[in-house]
């Protein structure tokens, strides 16, 4: 009895919460990718946690927008252990890496479950990632039994670094952009559906692939894979993770490390006056909507996600879907297209930064806890901008604005929220870059 | 009404005098509080640990799993870092300055990480000190009195330079305070013992054990014996509350009283149904709470100023409260009334704050009334006094008892040293560690080997 009214009780506070949610949530933050539509822009990447039916339900029921499902191509076997991790100032998996290979289960049991799910959840993306052999007839194969299932979209994996690159395939194709044109002209022959082609970074850029694929009619782009690794080395068997029978591979590496490498090459994508035709779903290390949204301002029209999920399970997209529609409620954009790609041209040229812009640290005294971090950062490694004035147990620090080149270290390295902030002291008025400093003549010593 | 032993079951006595605070479980727990360490610079706590044990690196070695070099740098700075971790009052020392203190977020755990490292270096029996080695073969020898903090740590600072040391304790066991005069669910006999024998597996320190000084050895003996003399013999008996009735049955003092329950075994321990404890300091707690877990009904606490002035920490404070202890603030023993030899009553006077004192705080003054208190124990714990008949005895320069020291620990006689309780006239395990290890500098010095 008690049992019910409980029920009934969390029943009827469900709906509550959704009707004001809805009420509260002004911002639209369901997405279009290339005419494929989701109820929100967050896919699961194509990895482990999509390569069955099991798992693709319980990430739509848990409100995935779509997934990618875990790629496809000839029957392959995989090893034990397959994952391995570094963690960092205890906190877990802060990277990842992994050396299991394309979906190991039989191909035709794969795409009777995308075709189930595909019918349970219509209003979810259902793209499968592909790896077919290296010849122009297992694609057009591949491609035709997977447009049957009812899905709505291809993703080429040209990127996995491991296993498959040494078949020729993964990598191999992404990293030659001539093999990778030739590829993605096998499948636009037969594909009607859209084609998302999966760029590796594990190339000095991923532009020339990048182009060379477009031009071969890729109707978008998806990066990053994953970046060949050695997470570390267990220091009594001295042998490296994964470990499989005293031996180690190097393994595709995830995760937040990966976060700011994804986002330098999304951005020369974005910026290429070729490649920045086409959409981009942008992948690696997204665990948070704030990570979403730093790609979404880089150009990515979507983002995929997966160890995020794989470490903490499908839940996450809950703070990710709220926290997008707040963030945008705040910033009044109502939907995605307003702030897609909004950041990508203040990512510029050293040479075309103002040298003129200063700004020097300061130090709030009501907030500063006097743990010396900054103090220490400076002194040792920096430039000897700050003050210590002895104290028992605390001592005082200022800035000595007269030695502050405005690094941030200290900034960076202080535990406490707005202690130190930058305030800016411009040198002079007016916009001077390095190309125009150098001919107009002036001071370059600082010191 | 009776004073009585064996008043509860073995399962309530190891109930109750079960350690009060549990270590870490696994490296894992310790790991999760380590990382949240900032690794301050010049850091506060490390300013507020008397013996200055560099807490950040160690804490760090704990994040890093190098156990092995953090309890190397606990002990390299204080070598009762283990007991230290168990009894220091931390609150108003290292985690009191912790900087988070100033977000308003918890401190860091120090202690309870301490005890973590310093507890692997115990267990394992890790040896993280050697003995130097002087070409000469002889790098002098040391007489120690008293094998409490000050004594064992002079000791060790000295047996590391190669100078041979023999101590002489008075009681059968070494540790001194730590073994004998704090609360047993702090430290319990066997870890003080084994923390003992783990300081002496240095090497090169001898205990003679039943030594009293001044009974079984003269400070002449040992000065002709020995090529310097350290005195680390701490204080003694209980402050008298000089009020009538103090000799009657019932009447015990926190020393004794701490000191039977730690060597005799808890259920031997004879304790009031209605006991009052007089004072509020670290020992005076101690005693209160303990009388409860012996199983006293009611205990009550007799201060003569108010809770802003007590001497023992908030923490302290806490303990004796949650163990139900009663706290009566502005009151003085005046009389003990009792019938057939036996403490019956606890007459107190009301007190009131005065003026300021000599030691800055408001001193209490009689108000003229006075109320009953029904008891059938009264423990004194109203500080404790230095040895000063053996002191006067020896002719060495004192306060009232305490040993007047200069600043190299020198007595006003040569090749005498001296620190700890016995020239502090009672302070922290941590306080008389340092002390010792000041001594053991200023020998060094007096013997031409030290350093620099």
């Amino acid at each position: 009895m008690t049992q019910k009214v409980r029920q009934d009780s969390f029943a009827f506070l469900r709906v509550l919460a959704t009707w004001r949610l809805n009420k509260i949530f002004m911002a639209d933050i369901s997405s279009n990718f290339l005419g494929i539509k989701s109820p929100n822009p967050y896919w699961l990447a194509s990895a482990p946690p999509t390569d069955k039916k099991y798992n693709v339900l319980r990430a739509f029921e848990a409100g995935w927008g779509g997934v990618v499902w875990k790629t496809l191509g000839s029957q392959v076997k995989n090893v034990s252990s397959r994952y391995s991790a570094v963690d960092f100032g205890g906190q877990r998996v802060m990277g990842f890496n992994n050396i299991e290979l394309i979906s190991d289960r039989p191909l035709d049991i794969n795409l009777k479950e995308i075709a189930e799910c595909v019918k349970l959840f219509p209003d979810r993306a259902m793209i499968v990632s592909l790896m077919a052999d290296n010849d122009k007839k297992s694609w057009h194969d591949l491609i035709k039994k997977v447009e049957d299932t009812g899905a709505h979209g291809l993703e080429l994996n040209f990127g996995c670094p491991h296993g498959m690159t040494e078949r020729g395939m993964g990598a191999a194709v992404g990293q030659d952009p001539e093999i990778a044109c030739m590829v993605v002209e096998w499948v636009m022959e037969a594909a009607t559906l859209p084609v998302i082609t999966k760029l590796t970074p594990n190339v000095h850029s991923v532009v020339p692939t990048g182009r060379s694929v477009v031009k071969a009619g890729t109707n978008a782009l998806s990066l990053i894979n994953t970046i060949q690794s050695v997470t570390g080395i267990d220091l009594d068997t001295l042998v490296p993770n994964p470990y499989v029978a005293g031996k180690s591979v190097f393994g595709g590496y995830c995760g937040p490390a990966v976060k700011p490498i994804a986002l330098k090459f999304l951005t020369t994508i974005a910026q290429d006056e070729l490649t920045k035709n086409v959409p981009i779903s942008g992948i690696g290390g997204i665990s948070t909507w704030k990570d979403a949204v730093e790609f979404m301002l880089l150009g990515a029209s979507n983002v995929q996600v997966c160890t995020a999920a794989m470490k903490h399970g499908f839940r996450i997209v809950e703070d990710m879907c709220e926290g997008l529609n707040n963030w945008m409620d705040e910033k009044g954009f109502a939907t995605l297209n307003d702030f897609i790609g909004k950041s990508v041209d203040t990512i510029t040229h050293w040479e075309d930064l103002d040298i003129n812009y200063h700004h020097i640290a300061k130090i709030n005294q009501d907030k500063c806890i006097h743990c010396g971090l900054c103090y220490i950062a400076c002194e040792d490694t920096s430039h000897q901008s700050i003050n210590l004035e002895y104290g028992k147990p605390y001592n005082k620090y200022t800035i000595k604005e007269e030695e502050c080149v405005g690094c941030n270290l200290c900034q960076l390295v202080c535990p406490v929220d707005d202690c130190i902030i930058m305030e800016e002291h411009r040198v002079a008025p007016e916009y001077v870059n390095w190309i125009d400093w150098q001919k107009r003549g002036l001071p370059l010593n600082d010191h | 009404m009776s004073i009585q032993n064996n008043k509860l079951t073995k399962d309530q006595y190891e109930a109750n005098f079960a350690d009060i605070h549990p270590p870490y479980e696994s490296i894992t727990a310790a790991k999760v509080d380590a990382n949240r360490c900032l690794f301050c610079y010049d850091a506060p706590c490390m300013k507020s640990c008397p013996t200055s044990i560099d807490v950040p690196k160690f804490i760090k070695q704990i994040a890093t799993e190098n156990i092995k070099g953090s309890a190397k740098t606990i002990l390299s700075s204080n070598i009762m870092g283990a007991g230290c971790s168990k009894v220091c009052p931390v609150e108003k020392l290292c985690e009191g300055a912790c900087v988070y203190n100033l977000l308003e977020e918890e401190p860091i755990p120090i202690a309870k990480l301490q005890r973590y490292s310093t507890e692997q270096a115990m267990k394992n029996n890790w040896k993280l000190f050697e003995r130097k080695n002087s070409p000469s073969g002889v790098r002098g020898k040391v007489a120690i009195v008293g094998a409490g903090p000050a004594g064992l740590s002079c000791a060790h600072s000295l047996s590391k330079e190669g100078v041979d040391v023999t101590i002489y304790e008075k009681e059968s066991k070494g540790g001194g305070l730590m073994t004998y005069g704090i609360a047993a669910y702090k430290v319990t006999p066997q870890f003080c013992e084994d923390e003992v024998n783990y300081i002496l597996s240095i090497g090169g320190i001898e205990v003679n054990y039943n030594q009293e000084l001044g009974k079984d050895i003269s400070l002449a003996e040992l000065k002709k014996n020995y090529d310097a003399v350290y005195l680390g013999i701490g204080v003694g008996v209980a402050r008298q509350l000089e009020i009538p009735g103090e000799k009657l049955d019932g009447v015990a003092d926190a020393i004794s009283f701490i000191y039977d329950l730690r060597s005799k075994g808890y259920s031997s321990i004879p304790v009031g149904d209605k006991v009052a404890v007089i004072g509020m300091g670290m020992t005076a707690i101690d005693a209160a709470t303990q009388a409860k877990r012996l199983g006293a009904k009611e205990v009550t606490m007799v201060y003569r100023r108010t809770e802003a002035e007590k001497p023992c920490t908030q923490h302290e404070l806490d303990i004796a409260m949650l163990d139900g202890c009663e706290i009566i603030w502005l009151a003085t023993p005046k009389k003990l009334k009792g019938s057939q030899g036996k403490v019956k009553q606890l007459v107190c006077s009301k007190m009131k704050l005065g003026e300021p004192d000599a030691s800055g705080r408001r001193s209490p003054v009689d108000t003229g009334e006075t109320f009953t208190l029904d008891v059938d124990m009264v423990i004194k714990a109203a500080g404790q006094v230095p040895f000063e008949k053996l002191v006067k005895k020896y002719k060495l320069d004192n306060k009232n008892g305490k040993l007047t020291i200069d600043k190299n620990c020198a007595t006003n006689i040569k090749g005498v040293f001296a620190g700890g309780d016995a020239v502090n006239g009672g302070k922290e395990v941590v306080d008389a560690v340092q002390a010792g290890k000041d001594g053991a500098l200023a020998i060094l010095k007096y013997l031409n080997l030290s350093q620099a």
